[in-house]
């Protein structure tokens, strides 16, 4: 049995004038300990995906169906009460942006004392000396002096190890990294997911690992799951959605990465945008920009469909 | 830290002495002492007497000087009206005027910080709606027809609290005094208090609504929730500290501002304190009075905005880093 199950997830947003669907029927599942990519464009549903996992939809967003199965209960139905005792606890978050997620006005210590005791009985001592071992683990420089420092005195980089420790803190099963390295330099990138990558690893935590660097997910994760306007256009093992893509967006997409091995003039581009939420095209979302297209694409949306070692939302890839 | 406050009192240092010499300025432009002292029959020697006794024939800036150095000392002058020394009428009413400056604006502070953080975490409910349009009366209403109202429906009405005077008040150590020691002098603070804190405590509230929505907003409040952690602690730990550094800036104005000018609400409810005695100085061009309460007011402006900056200090822990 998976770690989660995500149903048919739909989430709408009511509008003024009228029901915008932000996700539209998404399904995925993430085994224990298995590290999830997830890629798309700005506006895909990513974040809105993992948001609406650990019901933190803002208003007024809200999951109009489907199902969120964890740990082989349904968490999508759940009270405020008990969804927060889960969040922190058994899935933990990563936000992108490290200089504007730890509160200014407390010392990073008293963040994570804090989070670690919402959520388990430790007496403050104890919950100190956790404290600096996690921000010994996430590589902070003598961390039992930093532990009073304040989010201001830390680096970027630091500050997103600092955010790390804190979703980690509380033993969760699963964690959420949403753009964990955009916001950082280049140089410390690559660092923040090794990081990120080897405490999962040696914890047993699954990731859901939302970014759209596809560098990132080739090197961290075990599957990945390809988004376009609120829809999974194909899922998948990494390496078979990189060199085999089944679906032409994915296709895009990977022919849209400059390699070192193949030089090329001018990197292959998608025609046009994607749609806007109030003006989804009928049939497959992605047909007006395919270079595949053909008729029965205008008028039927296709669900996910087996393709070889992946599975692809694509009517190429229908054998009736 | 003690640099720091050093250096906010040499700051505090060019502005009493624009204040003080304005205070001073008024002795020669807000009438004439000579003829308010002398009388209208008196004759030219007896002014010109007068007039050396007072050490109005010297040059401007040895008056200045004479006036500020009598200053430093607390000494500024008697009282044309009830020739008595200034800084003993002044010290007089004092305490009248803290107490309830001190009364409104922690009665506006406790009602108005609780109400902001209420309608601002739920802001379409139907109490914070009666809140938000109950507050704008509170901010229209002139502090005048407000404490008349309030006189008319508790005093006058129902004949619940007296409408005028302190009530009994005790003597606490050589000049305070305190109308706190019995009922009837609580009673009698009630009405002056609510008409004076009602203007700070919809502005609280107002402020700390407008600086929690924005405080909700924030990425560290989303990871906070995110992290699992109680609505309590998100709300009143995490959320409301953030709003506290505007907050503080506005009460620290506010209540130098009741201090100087509580004088409506001194005259509606014939509250003894500063604003009422110089209300009565005005009238009949009192000008010692008059400018020695400018400078008290100004020390008061300088000393709140002392204690607010070291609030920021206690609040901020970025500001600590800076200096």
């Amino acid at each position: 049995m998976a770690l989660l199950d995500v149903v048919d997830l739909t989430v709408e947003f009511p509008t003024r004038r009228g029901v915008l669907r932000a996700l539209d029927r998404v399904s995925f599942s993430i085994d224990a300990g298995e590290i999830l990519g997830v890629v798309g464009e700005s506006g895909a549903g990513k974040s809105l995906t993992g948001a609406a996992i650990v019901g933190l939809l803002e208003r007024p967003g809200r999951v109009a169906g489907g199902q969120i199965l964890f740990e082989g209960k349904r968490i999508d139905t759940l009270s405020a009460e008990p969804l927060r005792r889960i969040r922190g606890r058994r899935i933990g978050m990563i936000f992108q942006d490290p200089l504007t997620t730890l509160n200014p006005l407390y010392t990073i210590g008293r963040q994570l004392t804090e989070t670690m005791q919402t959520h388990m009985r430790l007496s403050d001592s104890e919950a100190r000396t956790k404290a600096i071992g996690w921000l010994d683990r996430v590589g902070i420089p003598a961390a039992a002096q930093r532990i009073d420092a304040y989010p201001h005195e830390f680096s970027g980089g630091q500050r997103q190890r600092v955010v790390i420790a804190l979703a980690l803190c509380a033993d969760p099963v699963l964690v959420i990294a949403d753009e964990p390295t955009t916001a950082l330099d280049v140089s410390i990138q690559a660092q923040i997911i090794t990081l990120l990558k080897d405490l999962t690893r040696d914890h047993g935590t699954a990731v859901m690992l939302i970014t759209h660097d596809m560098g990132v997910i080739a090197e961290t994760a075990d599957r990945v799951a390809v988004m376009y306007a609120g829809r999974i256009a194909e899922i998948g093992p990494v390496a078979a959605v990189i060199r085999h893509p089944a679906h032409p967006y994915s296709d895009g997409l990977m022919a849209s990465i400059p390699s070192l091995e193949h030089r090329v003039d001018r990197l292959r581009q998608i025609d046009g945008a994607m749609p806007r939420l109030d003006a989804i095209p009928n049939g497959c979302r992605f047909n007006p920009r395919c270079p595949r297209v053909f008729d029965r694409c205008t008028t039927e949306q296709p669900e996910l469909l087996d393709a070889g070692a992946t599975r692809a939302a694509c009517w190429l890839h229908a054998h009736d | 830290m003690f640099g720091f406050i050093g250096s906010r009192l040499l700051q505090a240092i060019p502005v009493l002495l624009v204040v003080g010499f304005i205070a001073f300025a008024l002795f020669d432009y807000v009438g004439d002492p000579v003829s308010i002292l002398a009388g209208q029959d008196a004759t030219a020697a007896q002014r010109l007497a007068l007039s050396h006794d007072l050490g109005l024939d010297q040059p401007f800036f040895v008056q200045y000087g004479r006036f500020l150095w009598a200053a430093l000392h607390g000494n500024f002058g008697n009282s044309y009206r009830v020739a008595q020394p200034v800084a003993n009428l002044l010290a007089e009413r004092l305490p009248a005027t803290l107490e309830l400056a001190i009364t409104a604006s922690v009665l506006a502070f406790a009602i108005g910080v609780p109400m902001g953080v209420y309608t601002g975490i739920h802001r379409d409910s139907f109490l914070s709606r009666l809140m938000m349009a109950g507050s704008l009366i509170g901010v229209s209403l002139p502090t005048f027809l407000l404490g008349i109202l309030l006189i008319l429906a508790f005093s006058v009405g129902l004949g619940w609290l007296p409408s005028f005077g302190r009530g009994p008040v005790v003597h606490v150590g050589s000049w305070w005094t305190t109308g706190f020691t019995s009922w009837a002098g609580i009673r009698s603070l009630i009405l002056p208090a609510i008409t004076l804190g009602m203007f700070q405590m919809t502005l609280i509230m107002r402020l700390v609504r407008a600086e929690m929505l924005e405080v909700l907003r924030t990425d560290y409040i989303k990871f906070a929730r995110a992290r699992g952690l109680t609505d309590r602690s998100i709300n009143f730990g995490h959320a409301l500290k953030n709003t506290l550094v505007p907050v503080i800036t506005i009460i620290g104005l506010q209540f130098g501002g009741i201090v100087a000018f509580s004088l409506v609400t001194e005259t509606v409810f014939q509250w003894p304190g500063m604003g009422l005695l110089l209300v009565q100085s005005v009238a009949v061009a009192d000008i010692p009075v008059m400018s020695a309460y400018l400078l008290l007011i100004a020390l008061v402006f300088v000393m709140i905005n002392l204690i607010v900056d070291l609030l920021y200090y206690a609040v901020d822990p970025r500001l600590r880093a800076r200096r």
